[in-house]
C-alpha cells in the first residue's frame, strides 16, 4: 500500500530531481497514513544513504545489468513488478526525460491515472487525489482529480528545495525478473551534450540566457563568462538555436525546454509570449535589454536598460567580486 | 508502412487564456485554434517526407475531439496528409485519448504512430508513452531525427545530458521534437485538395476518464520590475544576493 518513488543515479550521484521526489513521496505517504518506498537500480552504499536521508522508509535496491540504460520498455517492466509486489497505490516519478517516458508507459500498463508535471502536494479527498499542475505552458494552473485505483504523479523538477535529514531507511535487496521482457530498441551511439561539467538545463538553479540581441555566435564568450562566474547553465531563445548560433538543446520556451530555475538572466531577448511560456516559472527573472519598451521587462523582477556588450563584462566582474568576498 | 499522426487541437500560441463556468473550463470564445506545433511541424512534416521518399505508403491523421476541430484537421490535410480520422469524443484525459489511438492503430494495421512531444495546452508529454504501454509497442520519446531503412528505424532522441541514436523495428510509437523537420506552409493546391479528402468519424471505445480537471487558475504575473542603472551593476548583484537570495 506504500507510496512508491522511482529514483535514478546520474553521473555517480542520485539525481536532484529524484531526491525532490523522495521528499515529495514521503510527505504524500505521511498524509495518507502509509510509508514511502524508494526504488533504485544499481546504486552503491553512498547513493542509498542519500535516498534514505531524503525521507524514504524503505529502499528497494535492485542490481541488474539490464537496468543501466534509458530503455523505457525495460525500466517500466521493472517498476511495474515492484509496484505490484509492494501493492503501491501511488507511484511518483520526476517529470524529466526518463519520467516522461516511463510514467506514461506504466500508466498504460496499469490503467493508472497520471498527472504529469505536478507542482504542488496532492490533496487527499476520499479515494481520489487532487493535484495541481501547470497548463497552457505556464500561463495557468489546473487542479486535476485522479480517479483510478492506482495513481501516478510525476513531479516537475525544481518545484521544491531538497531537504535531507537523518537516514532511517531499511534497504531491501530486491530482484526483478526481466527474462520475458523483450525490447526492440538497440542503442547504437550515445552523444553527451558538450558541457560535461555544468548542470543540465532542466535541473539548473541558475540560468544565463541570451537572444538575437547578441548579434552573432562570436559574441557568446561574454555570456559564457557570466555563466561561469555564477556557476550557471547557458540557454538561448529559439531564433538563436534556429540560426545555429547555439546548440538546439539550449533552446528554451514553448517549443524548447521549459525551465524554472531560481534565477533566470535574459540578455538581448525581447520576451515574446512563446519564450516566456518556457521560463515564467523561474523564481527571479533579470532582464538586460537596450530597448526600454521590450516586453520582457513586464515579466521581470529586475531590469537593466542598456547595451549588453558593455553591461555583461561589468556584471561578470561584480559577480566575481561577490564570490571572492563571500569565500 | 502506414503512418498514423496524432494531432491535437490547441489555442494559438498568442491566444489570451481565460476560463468560464466558475473557472472549471477553458473559455474558447474568440480563440483561434491551431494544430499543436509539435504535431504539425515535426510529426506531420516528417511523416510526409517519409512518404515522399517512398518509405511510407500512407499518412493518416487521427484526432480525438468534437466536430469543432475539423477546421484544424483540414489544415493537416492541406499540408499533405492523405486522409483523417476523428474519434468523436471530448479529450483531454490523456489515457482516454491514448486508448482510442492505440485501438485504432491496431485495428487498422498502422505500424508507426507519431505524436508530438507535448501539447501546448495540457503539457502532459503523456499520450505517446501511454499508447506504448497499451499496445506493448516500443516507444521512443523526444525524437529529433527519424529515418527508415526498410522496416528498421534509426532514431536520434534526447536522453539525460545528451542524445542517443537507437535502432528499432516496427511497430512503434515515436514522440517528435524540434530538429526532426522544418515547418511547411500549405499552398493553394493543398488547401483545395484538402476540401475533398475524407475525414472518417469513429465513435469512441470505452469511457475511461482516469483523470479530470476540477478547476483552472491563471498564473499570477510579477508585481513590478525594479530597474537598476546600467552603470551600477553592483547594485543588481547586491539585490540578487540579499533581497532575492538567489546567488
Ligand atoms: C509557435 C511558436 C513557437 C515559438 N516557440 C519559441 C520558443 O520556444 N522559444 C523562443 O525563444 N521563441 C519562440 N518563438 C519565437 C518568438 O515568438 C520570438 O520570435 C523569439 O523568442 C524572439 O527571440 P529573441 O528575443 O532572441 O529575438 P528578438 O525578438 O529579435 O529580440 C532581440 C532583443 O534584443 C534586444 N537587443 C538588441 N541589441 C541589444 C544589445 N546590444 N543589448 C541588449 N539588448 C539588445 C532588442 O531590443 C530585442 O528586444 C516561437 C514562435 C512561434 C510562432
Ligand atoms: N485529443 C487528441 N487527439 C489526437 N492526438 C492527441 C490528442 N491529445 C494529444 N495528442 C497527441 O499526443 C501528444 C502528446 O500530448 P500530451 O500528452 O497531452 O502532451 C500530442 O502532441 C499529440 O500528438
Amino acid at each position: 500500500m506504500s507510496v512508491l518513488i522511482y529514483t535514478e543515479i546520474n553521473k555517480g550521484k542520485v539525481k536532484k530531481a529524484s531526491l525532490e521526489c523522495v521528499n515529495y513521496g514521503a510527505k504524500i505517504a505521511q498524509s495518507m497514513g502509509t510509508t514511502a518506498t524508494a526504488v533504485v537500480f544499481n546504486a552503491d552504499a553512498a547513493q542509498l544513504e542519500e535516498i534514505g536521508k531524503a525521507g524514504a522508509s524503505k529502499i528497494l535496491s535492485v542490481k541488474n545489468d539490464k537496468l543501466t540504460g534509458a530503455d523505457n520498455t525495460i525500466l517500466t517492466a521493472a517498476v511495474e513488478q515492484l509496484a505490484k509486489a509492494e501493492g503501491s497505490k501511488v507511484i511518483v516519478f520526476a517529470f524529466d526525460v526518463v519520467g516522461k517516458a516511463v510514467a506514461p508507459r506504466l500508466s498504460g500498463k496499469l490503467k493508472a491515472g497520471l498527472v504529469a508535471g505536478a507542482v504542488d502536494y496532492p490533496v487527499v479527498s476520499g479515494s481520489t487525489l487532487e493535484v495541481k499542475k501547470n497548463v497552457f505552458s505556464g500561463k495557468a494552473t489546473a487542479i486535476y482529480t485522479i480517479n483510478s485505483d492506482v495513481k501516478i504523479i510525476s513531479l516537475l523538477p525544481n518545484s521544491f528545495p531538497v531537504v535531507l535529514g537523518e537516514n532511517k531507511a531499511s534497504v531491501a535487496d530486491t530482484s526483478v525478473d526481466l527474462s520475458a521482457v523483450v525490447s526492440r530498441i538497440t542503442v547504437k551511439e550515445i552523444k553527451s551534450s558538450s558541457s560535461g561539467t555544468t548542470v543540465p538545463l532542466p535541473e539548473a538553479d541558475l540560468v544565463v540566457s541570451a537572444g538575437r540581441g547578441m548579434k552573432g555566435p562570436e559574441n557568446w564568450g561574454m555570456v559564457e563568462d557570466l555563466a561561469n562566474a555564477l556557476g550557471a547553465t547557458t540557454a538561448c531563445s529559439r531564433p538563436v538555436a534556429d540560426m545555429h548560433w547555439r546548440p538546439h538543446h539550449e533552446h528554451v520556451g514553448q517549443t524548447g525546454i521549459a525551465i524554472r530555475p531560481n534565477l533566470y538572466i535574459a540578455i538581448g531577448i525581447s520576451g515574446a509570449i512563446q519564450h516566456l511560456a518556457g521560463v515564467n516559472g523561474s523564481k527571479t527573472i533579470v532582464v538586460i535589454n537596450s530597448d526600454k519598451e521590450a516586453p520582457f521587462f513586464k515579466s521581470a523582477d529586475y531590469g537593466i536598460i542598456g547595451d549588453a556588450f558593455t553591461i555583461l563584462p561589468k556584471l561578470t566582474e561584480a559577480i566575481k567580486k561577490l564570490k571572492a568576498n563571500s569565500n | 508502412m502506414k503512418i498514423l499522426v496524432a494531432i491535437s487541437n490547441v489555442p494559438d500560441t498568442t491566444a489570451k487564456i481565460s476560463f468560464a463556468n466558475g473557472d472549471s473550463e477553458f473559455n474558447a470564445a474568440g480563440v483561434t485554434f491551431i494544430i499543436n506545433p509539435y504535431d504539425e511541424w515535426y510529426a506531420l512534416v516528417r511523416a510526409l517526407e517519409l512518404k515522399e521518399a517512398g518509405k511510407a505508403t500512407q499518412v493518416t491523421l487521427i484526432h480525438v475531439g468534437l466536430v469543432d476541430s475539423e477546421a484544424t484537421i483540414r489544415k493537416g490535410l492541406a499540408l499533405g496528409a492523405d486522409d483523417a480520422v476523428r474519434i468523436n469524443a471530448e479529450g483531454p484525459d490523456a489515457f482516454f485519448v491514448a486508448e482510442q489511438i492505440a485501438k485504432y492503430s491496431k485495428d487498422n494495421a498502422y505500424e508507426l504512430v507519431l505524436v508530438g512531444k507535448e501539447t501546448i495546452n495540457y503539457n502532459g508529454s503523456s499520450v505517446g508513452g501511454m499508447i506504448g504501454g497499451l499496445t506493448d509497442w516500443a516507444y521512443v520519446s523526444l525524437a529529433t531525427k527519424l529515418d527508415f531503412n526498410g522496416t528498421t528505424a534509426t532514431i536520434e532522441h534526447d536522453i539525460d545530458g545528451g542524445t542517443q541514436v537507437v535502432e528499432c523495428g516496427l511497430p512503434m510509437v515515436v514522440s517528435c521534437a524540434k530538429g526532426m523537420a522544418e515547418q511547411r506552409i500549405p499552398n493553394m493546391r493543398g488547401i483545395m485538395a484538402a476540401r475533398t479528402k475524407p475525414i472518417t468519424v469513429v465513435e469512441p471505445t470505452g469511457n475511461d476518464k482516469l483523470t479530470s480537471i476540477k478547476s483552472f487558475e491563471l498564473s499570477k504575473g510579477r508585481t513590478e520590475c525594479k530597474f537598476i542603472d546600467e552603470n551600477n551593476v553592483e547594485q543588481l548583484v547586491n539585490l540578487l544576493h540579499t533581497e532575492a537570495k538567489v546567488i
